[in-house]
């Protein structure tokens, strides 16, 4: 029997004003009925084109100018549909798109039109594909909602986009791909955007799901965890170009091409030795100047003392009454200076919000911080003028999304030199410093006068931290630094942080909902959940011997890139964010806000108050 | 929901109230006003019998009394001498240049422009909305810089020259009478179905001349819009579910982009009345815009006040109507989250 999915030399080009592109150099693969194939590779390799040739989804730019793309799941033909031969808005490429060969992709927000209700969305699949009315396909799609695990299926049909969760959401996007019970689903990242929980959920999910239907999946990602936890065969793609494939087992232990040991040294993940680098695919080759790092407060640097930040929920323009929502509570933090604390937790944990107090973006309800700039510590909270401008200088952000961050319509020596400017830098000190900078994050200062546009994520979120650094800051929040960047530049990113970290002696806070990132660059963690720390140690103390349940599920729910370790699916269950759900001592009750025990040497937990009161 | 909307109609209420005091205070601004400037014109004509009715007017309407007072027997808070018993009970007051009530003299125009400004309106929509929609589907093409050339060209001539051109020619191959709404022929008649034909014929050129230059523009800005949209990864979502082309584009990107122009009906119902008045002028068109010109020059002041009022109102309709059609069309609004 044929296989599947049979790609056979496969050539894809691009038009682009630069000239003529090849995206893909006759690829050639298999997916077999049933399985797996994941699809490795960093962005620019082709395997989003890949998957995209297959749905005959290609931009407008893009044509197959070569190859056939065999596919044996169309049961009325006795013979294998050359896919790449059907014109691409055919009737017949439509009926298999969607119904025979369906897809998810990476950001479960925006891949769904926030002005339709979930349940249209998912029903129109149907009603395309088998001319069902709205009510058999209502009907139907609150089977799927249910089989995708939805906690209220039929309420959800009515539900719009933005009133659930990202993981509900990815749930949706699953629904509508598996509705017609395709043979093929294509999912293209389909976990990168969701929190570490939420990804071993859908994970679970897809498992499940490809076991009841029998269909195959071809999954689209960078991320050896899912590698190692989902596939039963690995292709490895490079410039458009198979360089690696084969069954799991073999490709993962013993990868036979440079680029994917490459790749394997370059991902953080747990079990690092101390000390031990990542070693970036490409290198980036920073000149740092070493700083006197003898000015260092001899205390803390940072001290976060029972901060507590509530939101109120606006009613709409029409209606609803309005809700608080406690973001922060109770929350106390210490940050020796010269080291890095590491906040983790899933998202909506409070964990963002917190940064935005440091730096004082928000202010608190009660509670303090206090910063200490070598003179001694000074309420942030109390600075004006002056001290406030000289706070700004001292604390520096770094963002997450590194295309979003950077003003298009400025060239990098504009963006490198206006903090320098508002600070009152003179315009020649700030000509040389802007180069300085370029060369401190290792690009090529005769780059200055060029647009963001013309960096990769990469080299932009080095320009990124070149502004954070301009005004030579003591502090700097990292929110999520690398997440939004290709697996390949992560390690180069995460090196040049630890880098200028040692040369300048800063301090960081990073927040990362990545457990393997903040386990490579912090020397204290602290867990939050529903805006409370349920866990702070030492990095080791907290990796080596978790005490919190909720912080055991987070690294639990890890995928591991080693073949060893396997996600246990059938414990994750989805409620470790639930306080009432925690067994005792940890559980916390409704209105109980527990308090920190000390279980080790600077390892606390948070202990409900019932039981922390049993024990005094 | 029905709360917020009396709520609202309560906030337009006190608003047209503020803008009457604005209106009053501008069109009173100019020293003198309609009936003393022409008492002292017939004073020096000596023609005492005209000179004693426009006393009487003066007195009938109150132009003798304070200007607070004025206008509070305007807006009919207080009762006018003689009857005069302002808006709000639905008095409209006096034209002095055309000697008849403002109802009177208004009355046909703000039909005829409300008519002939609706049908300019679905002429843009009509025409800009396919044609947006095909320019940005079919970027770098022959048909797109076609649609785009077209579109510069309307932007670019100015609508009274266009509007001279239509009539000579409308006149010379068609036979049409030049300007007006219908053919000078019928002036005076009642509505039946001759005149209504004629009316039909005669529409042509204003909504072509009216809706050429909001086409070009609507076309650019829609295109604008759906460009930003179609970029957006629920229009591949749409394809990969297998959706036909043309029903994936109205449907999501489409359905996105139209918000902005929702959003534009405020803006738009005034305009009705007030954006045409250069070229009603030239095709001598019997609607409003030109008599609120005439009545600001000879500061008939009834006149002016009631036309600015009327579009004040307009465009607080309109707001309304387009904040109550974005809730209805947009979910996130509905439920007050971005």
């Amino acid at each position: 029997m044929s296989p599947l999915l049979s790609i056979r030399d496969l050539t894809v080009d691009f038009r682009s004003e630069a000239g003529p592109f090849r995206a893909l150099h006759g690829l050639s693969l298999t997916v077999e009925r049933g399985r797996t194939l994941a699809l490795v590779g960093e962005s620019g390799s082709g395997k989003s084109v890949t998957a995209q040739a297959i749905l005959r989804i290609l931009p407008a730019a893009a044509s197959i100018t070569g190859g056939q793309i065999l596919f044996a799941g169309d049961r009325a033909a006795d013979r294998p549909t050359d896919i790449a031969a059907l014109p691409a808005e055919g009737q017949a490429m439509r009926a298999l798109r969607g119904g025979r060969i369906a897809m998810i992709f990476q950001e479960p927000m925006t891949c769904l039109s926030p002005l339709h209700t979930i349940g249209d969305q998912v029903g129109e699949v149907l009603r395309i594909h088998t001319g069902a009315t709205r009510a058999e396909a209502d009907a139907r799609t609150r089977e799927a909602f249910a089989r995708v695990g939805f906690p209220d299926p039929a309420r959800a049909l009515h539900t719009y986009p933005f009133e659930l969760s990202g993981g509900l959401r990815q749930r949706a996007m699953i629904a509508m791909a598996l509705i017609m019970r395709p043979d093929l689903l294509v999912a293209d990242e389909p976990t990168t955007a969701l929190d570490v929980t939420t990804q071993a959920q859908i994970l679970a999910l897809l498992t499940r799901l490809q076991y009841e239907n029998g269909m195959a999946i071809l999954l689209i990602t960078h991320d050896l965890g899912v590698v190692a936890n989902m596939a039963h065969d690995v292709a490895v793609l490079y410039r458009g170009r198979l360089v690696e494939s084969g069954p799991r087992d073999v490709v993962l232990r013993r990868p036979g091409h440079g680029y994917l040991q490459a790749l394997i040294r370059a991902v953080p993940r747990f079990g690092m030795q101390p000390g031990e680098r990542l070693t970036p695919i490409r290198p980036a080759n920073a000149v740092i100047p070493v700083r006197d790092t003898s000015a260092l407060p001899a205390g803390p640097i940072l001290q976060v003392e029972a901060i507590t930040k509530r939101f109120t929920l606006r009613s709409g323009r029409f209606g609803g009454p309005a809700r608080t929502v406690l973001a922060v509570a109770d929350v106390s933090l210490t940050l020796a200076a010269g080291t890095t604390l590491g906040l983790v937790g899933e998202s909506g944990s409070g964990k963002t919000t917190l940064s935005k107090i440091v730096m004082r973006a928000l202010n608190p309800d009660s509670g303090r911080v206090l910063f200490d700039d070598g003179t001694g510590p000074a309420d942030v909270n109390g600075l004006a003028g002056a001290g406030l401008f000289a706070y700004r200088r001292a604390v520096q952000f770094v963002f997450q999304d590194p295309y979003a961050s950077l003003d298009p319509r400025m060239t990098v020596r504009q963006i490198l030199c206006e903090p320098m400017e508002i600070h009152g830098l003179a315009a020649p000190a700030r000509k040389a410093r802007a180069a300085e900078l370029m060369a401190m994050v290792g690009l090529d200062p005769a780059m200055l006068s060029r647009y963001p546009h013309a960096f990769s994520g990469g080299q932009r979120q080095r320009i990124g931290i070149a502004r954070a650094l301009a005004l030579q800051p003591r502090l700097l929040v990292l929110d999520e630094p690398v997440s939004a960047l290709d697996v390949s530049v992560q390690a180069q990113i995460l090196n040049l942080l630890k880098d200028l970290q040692a040369a300048l002696g800063l301090s960081y806070l990073i927040v990362s909902h990545n457990l393997a990132v903040v386990d490579y660059m912090a020397d204290t963690i602290a867990v939050m959940c529903r805006g409370r720390i349920v866990e702070e140690a030492p990095k080791v103390a907290l990796f080596d011997n978790p005490a919190h349940p909720y912080t055991r599920a987070l690294l639990a729910a890890v995928p591991d890139p080693s073949l060893d370790h396997p996600l246990d699916f059938s414990a994750i269950t989805g409620d470790q964010s639930d306080p009432s759900a925690w067994p005792a001592p940890f559980r916390l009750g409704e209105g109980d806000a527990g308090t920190m025990q000390a279980i080790a040497p600077d390892h606390r937990v948070r202990h409900g108050h019932a039981q922390a009161l049993r024990a005094a | 929901m029905i709360r917020a909307v009396a709520r609202r109609i309560l906030t337009m209420a006190a608003t047209l109230l503020v803008i009457s005091a604005l209106v009053f205070l501008i069109i009173k601004l100019p020293p003198g006003d309609y009936l003393s400037n022409r008492i002292a014109e017939l004073r020096g004509m000596g023609e005492a019998g005209s000179v004693a009715k426009a006393e009487l007017l003066m007195r009938q309407y109150g132009l003798d009394r304070s200007v607070p007072e004025q206008y509070l027997m305007w807006v009919g808070l207080m009762p006018g001498p003689a009857g005069f018993s302002g808006l709000l009970q639905g008095d409209w007051g006096w034209s002095f240049e055309y000697d008849r009530p403002v109802a009177e003299v208004v009355g046909d125009a703000l039909w005829l422009t409300l008519v002939v400004n609706l049908a300019a309106l679905v002429f843009v929509h009509a025409v800009a909305i396919p044609a947006a929609l095909y320019s940005a589907t079919h970027r770098h093409t022959a048909g797109e810089v076609a649609v785009t050339a077209l579109g510069y060209v309307g932007l670019a001539v100015p609508g009274f020259l266009l509007a001279l051109i239509l009539l000579f020619y409308g006149n010379r191959w068609f036979g049409l009478s030049i300007g007006g709404l219908y053919d000078a022929a019928y002036t005076g008649r009642p509505w039946d179905m001759d005149k209504l034909r004629s009316l039909a014929a005669h529409l042509v050129v204003p909504t072509l001349v009216i809706g050429l230059g909001g086409t070009a523009a609507m076309i650019r800005r829609m295109r604008a819009n759906l460009l930003d949209e179609l970029a957006k990864p629920y229009v591949v979502t749409a394809r990969a579910k297998g959706l036909p082309p043309l029903r994936a584009l109205v449907k999501y990107p489409f359905r996105m982009s139209l918000n902005p122009f929702v959003a534009d009906i405020g803006n738009l119902l005034p305009h009705l009345v007030s954006g045409s008045v250069l070229v009603s002028l030239v095709l001598s068109l019997p609607t409003v815009g030109p008599l609120l010109l005439e009545a600001l020059k000879s500061q008939d002041q009834f006149m002016a006040g009631f036309i600015l009022m009327f579009v004040a109102a307009l465009t607080l309709v309109g707001m309304l109507i387009s904040d109550l059609v974005l809730v209805w069309l947009d979910p996130r609004i509905r439920m007050g989250r971005r």
